[in-house]
């Protein structure tokens, strides 16, 4: 049984996910199209599951849509932050500096939303990872003390990813 | 009669906060004056401005005429693409060396767009 489910669903989020995708895209709800969408949900993972072939680790969903929260909020009122700067400052002024933030995170699902969420927040853009993936690099717009940016990803946003995967 | 005067103004006020932060980015890529820097304006804007017009669309839509969930996906879609075109203009950035000098990692030996198997050097320092 476990192993039928595991070659009929590989990745069951994933199916729920492409369902929710499918519906959204009819842009009206009926019941064939949701049939639809559930029957691509579930041959779509089972022909690329060749590409991905371990199933990602289950996550903490409520801790998750805390994140995704205060991420929405972040990005608010850094967005206001960076236009006043961009208004504001002369570019010889402004202080871009490279922050280097060493990685406790493993996973590479949870390295990969770090790193959007880096970008996603104004100010700051991932840039690259190191030759092993132990530190990502973030262009900062406007950072006169690199180590508080560090820090306030370090805090805000790796902390929680490390209870949501870990 | 006042529900459609709430949502009116709130398609207002929603509209004129995406023109705004929009605007601003456009501002920043014509002031900004390094690549790496500049990099920053248009991924605000894919943010904030584009996800206000959105929202504005579907109060829109919702009050005045059949809903629609086609917002949510292009925010969706949005959201996950844009970081991902940024980090890639960011590592043409760092192979053109038009950016400044980066950091050495803390715990490995270089940043993996860096990272050049020996036998390629020769093509990378043309």
């Amino acid at each position: 049984m476990g192993k039928l489910t595991r070659w009929l669903l590989p990745h069951p989020a994933l199916t729920v996910l492409l369902a929710i995708v499918w519906i959204l895209l009819q842009n009206q709800f009926s019941w064939g199209m949701a049939v639809f969408g559930l029957i691509l949900g579930v041959i779509i993972p089972i022909g690329t599951a060749r590409w991905w072939p371990d199933r990602p680790k289950d996550f903490a969903f409520g801790k998750m849509l805390v994140y995704c929260g205060i991420v929405l909020y972040d990005i608010i009122a850094a967005n206001i932050e960076v236009a006043w700067i961009v208004l504001t400052k002369s570019n010889a002024n402004m202080r871009p500096n490279w922050v280097v933030v060493p990685l406790d995170l493993k996973s590479p699902e949870a390295i990969t939303i770090l790193a959007g969420t880096i970008t996603l927040t104004p100010g700051t853009v991932s840039a690259d990872l190191s030759s092993e993936g132990h530190s990502i690099l973030v262009h900062a717009l406007d950072a006169d003390d690199p180590e508080a940016v560090r820090d306030e990803i370090k805090t805000r946003y790796e902390r929680r990813l490390k209870e949501i995967f870990e | 009669m006042t529900l459609d005067l709430i949502a009116t103004g709130a398609i207002i006020f929603t509209l004129a906060v995406g023109a705004i932060f929009t605007f601003v980015a456009g501002i920043g890529l014509l002031k900004l004056n390094d690549p790496m820097t500049r990099l920053h304006a248009p991924t605000k804007a894919g943010t904030l401005g584009i996800g206000a017009f959105l929202l504005a669309s579907m109060i829109h839509s919702w009050t005045f005429g059949e809903g629609s969930f086609h917002e949510l996906l292009i925010m969706g879609f949005l959201f996950v693409t844009a970081p991902i075109s940024a980090h890639f203009i960011g590592k043409v950035n760092i192979h053109r060396r038009t950016c400044a000098p980066l950091p050495t990692p803390p715990r490995d030996a270089t940043w993996s767009t860096l990272d050049v198997p020996a036998e390629d050097l020769e093509l990378d320092q043309r």
